[in-house]
């Protein structure tokens, strides 16, 4: 038998095995079911337009805030873990170690319930501003893995350069060094923006006002008030709308970065 | 903070210089000197400690032990302040090190603003004329990535010398070069030698040390084996250790 051949069958025996799964899919789904649970148009309209104006607009809010509170931390964390005192490093390692450690979820109740009441603790914002806080404690430990690698990725040679022309050690660091450790580092903090989209679901534990609720809280009630998942799907499809852009822009941005390599 | 010397006019002097990496002496007492305006180039083979030397001058390395006197100052006390020190002695690497963030005004103008304090005006009008005096004046917005290496070694020059510094030092400044780019940098380094430049060159070179220098040194091991007029050293070198790498370079 020619090889062409060969390569003919085989690959017809792939494409049947497909077809096979897929009329079982189809023969064997409950699409009855399914229309009802997931697609029930009524449910649906009932959920526009605050699905948009206020879940997805919640949770692109909360992403942000503790995206840039949590990159603020991390670069603080970062530099600390990569100075030459002894304590500065130890104190950033405990912290980035302790909350790397730990789920998201836990700390969320942590700071949402725990410690309000055993301190007495009147978070910013109220659940939901301790929920957020929580948020950028954690996600400034996995950023500040990131920066540090970004900054120790710049070549030894620019800091010899700067400090040659006489610039100080925190000159150096602030328009030679930083500068070129935030644009290698630029894919991963988005990749860490995703993952805090996706986090942010987690605030649904702590039960909020119905102004402050972000897309899965909302889907959640809505669920449980029309005793049906179609809200769930809905959104299950704002959030891709959202994230889809995104790690598509993570994949050119790498393209990109190893074609300047 | 000056320690008073005894008087002299060498811009550089080096005393009794030793320096370790671990357990591995690289410097084995160096006693050396630049005089002020001369072009003195540190040749030998690899491994021989002259790059080491070249960067305890401006203290990226920090000796062990000994002596180094710039400009009358003692850079090795603690209490000399490394980074004004740092900004007189103008520093060119093998690897160039431009900033591939800035442009070239960007790289020429970020550290006399920050350091030197000049104005914005002040500083371009300074990094043009130094742009113009190693010929890229036409490339002062270029990025780094897109200039070659001839020319990126150009610019990393006019940087050090818009910080007007009182010396130069060069670190095997066209190793990294294809061989059509070098004259163009070994011409700005002659220029700038003619004009009276105090210039420390580690340099594989020997045209440029014969032509240019006014010493040549040549280290091996750790020590400096012979120094002397470039043109004598090369022509008639007095060590065995000397002979031998000439012998190979030549």
């Amino acid at each position: 038998m020619k090889r062409s051949t060969r390569t003919k069958i085989n690959r017809g025996i792939l494409y049947a095995i497909l077809l096979v799964a897929l009329g079982l899919v189809i023969l064997l789904a409950d699409w009855a079911a399914i229309k009802e649970n997931f697609f029930d148009v009524a449910v649906l309209e009932t959920l526009w337009p605050e699905i948009v104006t206020v879940a997805a607009k919640n949770t692109i809010v909360y992403t942000i805030i503790s995206f840039v509170g949590g990159l603020v931390i991390a670069l603080v964390l970062a530099l600390m873990k990569l100075s030459p005192i002894g304590p500065y490093r130890w104190i950033a390692t405990s912290y980035i170690e302790f909350f790397r450690g730990l789920p998201a979820l836990v700390v969320i109740i942590g700071f949402g319930f725990a410690v309000p009441i055993a301190f007495g603790w009147r978070p910013p914002g109220g659940t939901i501003g301790a929920g957020i806080i929580a948020l950028i404690v954690v996600s400034a430990a996995y950023m500040a893995e990131t920066i540090r690698a970004g900054i120790q990725a710049v070549p030894k040679g620019q800091t010899e350069a700067a400090r040659s022309l006489g610039m100080t050690s925190s000159w150096t660091t602030v328009s030679v060094v930083l500068p070129q450790a935030f644009r290698i580092i630029i894919p991963p903090l988005t990749n860490e923006f995703v993952i805090l989209i996706k986090d942010t679901s987690l605030l649904f534990v702590l039960g909020v006002a119905a102004s402050e609720r972000e897309l899965t809280t909302f889907a959640r009630d809505a669920v449980t008030t029309n005793q049906d998942s179609s809200p769930l799907l809905a959104a299950a499809v704002l959030y891709l709308i959202i994230t889809l852009p995104l790690t598509r822009l993570i994949a050119r941005l790498e393209r990109r970065t190893q074609r300047a390599r | 903070m000056t320690t008073p010397t005894t008087p002299t006019t060498a811009a550089i002097e080096v005393r009794e210089l030793h320096k370790y990496f671990g357990d591995n002496e690289v410097l084995k007492g160096i006693d050396f000197e630049v005089a002020h305006g001369h072009t003195v180039c540190v040749i030998g083979p690899s491994g021989s400690g002259k790059s080491t030397l070249l960067r305890c001058v401006n203290l990226l390395e920090a000796p062990t032990s000994g002596t180094i006197i710039v400009e009358g100052i003692d850079i090795t006390d603690p209490e000399t302040d490394v980074d004004a020190v740092r900004s007189r002695i103008g520093m060119v690497f093998q690897s160039f090190n431009l900033f591939p963030h800035l442009n070239v005004l960007g790289n020429l103008t970020l550290a006399q603003r920050r350091v030197r304090k000049r104005s914005k005006e002040e500083a371009e009008e300074i990094a043009r004329h130094n742009l113009d005096r190693v010929g890229l004046a036409d490339k002062i917005d270029a990025y780094p990535a897109h200039l070659s290496g001839g020319q990126q070694q150009r610019v990393a020059i006019a940087r050090a010398l818009s910080m007007d510094p009182d010396m130069m030092l060069f670190d095997e400044p066209t190793s990294a070069l294809d061989p059509e780019l070098v004259g163009d940098v070994l011409a700005v380094m002659k220029e700038l030698a003619h004009e009276g430049m105090t210039m420390m060159v580690v340099t594989h070179e020997m045209g440029f040390a014969r032509e240019a220098g006014d010493k040549l040194v040549f280290m091996d091991g750790g020590v400096i084996v012979e120094e002397g007029d470039p043109t004598e050293v090369l022509a008639n070198p007095q060590h065995k250790r000397t002979q031998d790498f000439l012998s190979k370079v030549l």
